[in-house]
């Protein structure tokens, strides 16, 4: 085959840039799916409204949880409590059986005042956590989530000594601390998250406090709402309706 | 849930921190307990402890090269850990660590032992051949001018460094302190007199290790025991450890006063999970009994013999509660739930990364530190504790 020089190159020119577009093509088709195109950060501030009285311990929120975000067994990035409490408020009985998974047995005392409490990090706005990451490869993000870099932390596990709220684990695979990351994937879509999409009487929703649309502003208007450990001033952003004041 | 009593929060059954973390500030605490020491000679100009001063010298710079080994251990990604010199997060009490650590080493710890042992050093350099005699001449650094003049320079820069190196003795460890005293969410750590009791175990700690490692080097090399000076190292001893068991005792009689929210778990966890280590080992055995020996040679006039004995006992006990101490406040910070309404146990485990065997050897490798940096820089021969 006689080719002329300019042919050649013109050849190895179209080969060229066939070869750097299907390799971009491969790229994204293998890569995970990136935010939203049409999504600011900056127009969100997320956070979680959480109703008490609506909660019936069924644990679907921690399985969905833990199949959307391969959560370890043993570890949880959301669990359920029930609390079981007598008049005085004194003692407590609190069990929280495998995080809750798979719900709860039957209370055995019809004496106690009980209740369930869900739990799952609070996304402060001065968080401990965030504070004390030697590296800072845990943040809070523009959009109000707290969350881990896995490719940057170091595994020192200081951040887990700091949550008053016990939200963070130890992720054996990786290494790294890993916790709720509020379904960022999710969300940054437009989908709300795991656990508040599987629960069936409505108990925890997500919620936008930058939307003024955002039915959360009616919710904290017209509700006694309450933020776990408030002493610990972390600026908690998972509000609870109806908390009772035994829960730690 | 097998070693769980009451309600943890499901993330808080494993221990965190484990042992490798109780060795990080009991090593950092002797390492600083030792320089203090020296500069009780150097700045203090205490005499009687001169035969201690390069002891105590190559007793810091040994543990402190093996202080940052069992973080680095622990860590998940260690391979990431030189972030912390390249992005730290400025906010961290943590982030600090790798440049106190730094400073201590390079700009106090290493410039003191070169300029103490510069003309032993050229000397050696001299006189040695083969291999040794290339190491001894880069240590030296190119610098063999022991002149009387160059000397006074040593002396007197060596000073400033000793000047420079109490205070940051005091930040290494009383910042180690702090790491776990600004944990607000622990109410066993969260204390502001957290640094303060870190930092006067450490000096009792250290000095204890130098007076053993002194009593020990002497009976090792049959030479005789310069008792103004173990004196005088017991004295302080005593001194410090009388400072730091009262500080201990203020924060506890502050914490049953003031009976706040967590007291009630965490005083049934000292009379429960740490009954033993911290009530039985850390303050009878390891604090009150050797106060008491101590004291006692402050108050009677024993035998040479007899004290001897008595300080070594009472600085190997001291060693045995300083590090239940550590163990207590690690491992006792994390035994019980945030939620105050339950407890977790922790078990050592043996070959593990984190267990009985890594422990152990990382803390006999000071002391094989220490063996070479004797043979290499002999703290007898040509000191000033054969000059004095």
């Amino acid at each position: 085959m006689d080719l002329t020089r300019r042919e050649l190159l013109t050849q190895c020119s179209k080969l060229l840039l066939l070869t750097a577009t299907a390799a971009k093509a491969l790229d994204s088709a293998g890569a995970p799916p990136g935010p939203d195109d049409t999504y600011r950060m900056a127009d969100h501030w997320w956070g979680m409204i959480i109703d008490i009285d609506k909660c019936i311990g069924c644990g679907n929120c921690v399985r969905a949880c833990s199949k959307e975000n391969a959560v370890p067994d043993g570890f949880f990035r959301t669990w359920v409590e029930r609390y079981q409490v007598s008049e005085g408020g004194e003692h407590p009985q609190v069990e929280s059986p495998n995080g809750a998974i798979n719900g709860f047995p039957p209370a055995t005392r019809e004496d106690l005042k009980s209740f369930y409490v869900p739990k799952i990090c609070n996304h402060c706005v001065d968080s401990p956590c965030v504070q004390v990451c030697p590296v800072g490869a845990t943040f809070l993000s523009p959009d109000g989530v707290v969350l881990v870099d896995t490719e940057y932390c170091l595994g020192c596990r200081y951040c887990i000594q700091a949550c008053p709220y016990g939200c963070r684990y130890f992720h054996a695979g990786r290494q790294t601390v890993d916790k709720c990351s509020l379904c960022y994937h999710r969300i940054t879509k437009g989908l709300t998250t795991a656990c508040c999409e599987n629960c069936p009487t409505g108990a925890r929703q997500l919620v936008d406090l930058k939307n003024p649309k955002d039915p959360v502003h009616e919710f904290l208007r017209n509700n006694k709402v309450q933020v776990l450990k408030p002493q610990m001033a972390t600026g908690a952003k998972v509000f609870y309706k109806n908390l009772d004041g035994s829960v730690r | 849930m097998q070693g769980v009593e009451g309600f943890m929060y499901p993330n808080e059954v494993e221990l965190q921190w484990s042992l490798l973390i109780v060795l990080y500030p009991y090593i950092t605490g002797l390492v600083a307990g030792a320089f203090i020491l020296a500069s009780l000679e150097r700045v203090f100009k205490v005499e009687a402890v001169r035969p201690t001063y390069r002891l105590a010298l190559l007793t810091a710079l040994a543990f402190l090269l093996v202080a940052p080994l069992p973080l680095q251990l622990h860590l998940g990604h260690p391979e990431r850990s030189f972030e912390m010199y390249l992005t730290p997060h400025r906010s961290s009490a943590m982030a600090m660590f790798g440049f106190v650590y730094l400073w201590y080493l390079t700009v106090v710890l290493l410039v003191e032992v070169w300029l103490e042992y510069r003309a032993d050093i050229v000397a050696l350099a001299q006189s040695r051949t083969g291999l040794m005699g290339w190491i001894y001449k880069a240590l030296t650094l190119g610098s063999y001018n022991v002149s009387p003049a160059s000397r006074r320079i040593d002396d007197k820069v060596g000073y400033v460094v000793t000047v420079i190196g109490i205070p940051s003795a005091f930040l290494l460890h009383g910042y180690v302190g702090f790491i776990f005293g600004s944990v607000k969410a622990n109410p066993w750590w969260s204390t502001p007199l957290m640094p303060i009791v870190f930092l006067f175990s450490a000096m009792t700690s250290g000095i204890a290790a130098v007076l053993t490692l002194y009593v020990v080097s002497m009976k090792l090399r049959r030479t005789p025991i310069d008792m103004r000076c173990l004196d005088t190292v017991a004295k302080y001893l005593f001194y410090m450890f009388v400072i730091d068991f009262s500080l201990e005792m203020l924060d506890l009689v502050h914490r049953t006063y003031e009976a706040g929210e967590s007291f009630k778990s965490l005083d049934f966890m000292v009379h429960t999970r740490l009954w033993t280590s911290q009530v039985l080992v850390q303050i009878l055995l390891g604090t009150l009994l050797p106060i008491l020996l101590l004291a006692a040679t402050q108050l009677r006039r024993f035998g040479e013999g007899l004290r001897r004995g008595l300080y070594l006992g009472a600085s190997l006990l001291t060693l045995i509660g300083i590090f239940a101490m550590r163990w207590n406040v690690v491992v006792g910070g994390q035994l019980f739930s945030k939620s105050f309404l339950g407890y977790t146990s922790y078990k050592v485990e043996f070959a593990a990364r984190e267990g009985l065997l890594p422990a152990v050897a990382l803390m006999i490798l000071p002391f094989a530190i220490f063996f070479v940096l004797v043979k290499l820089l002999p703290p007898w021969t040509g000191s000033k504790a054969t000059e004095a």
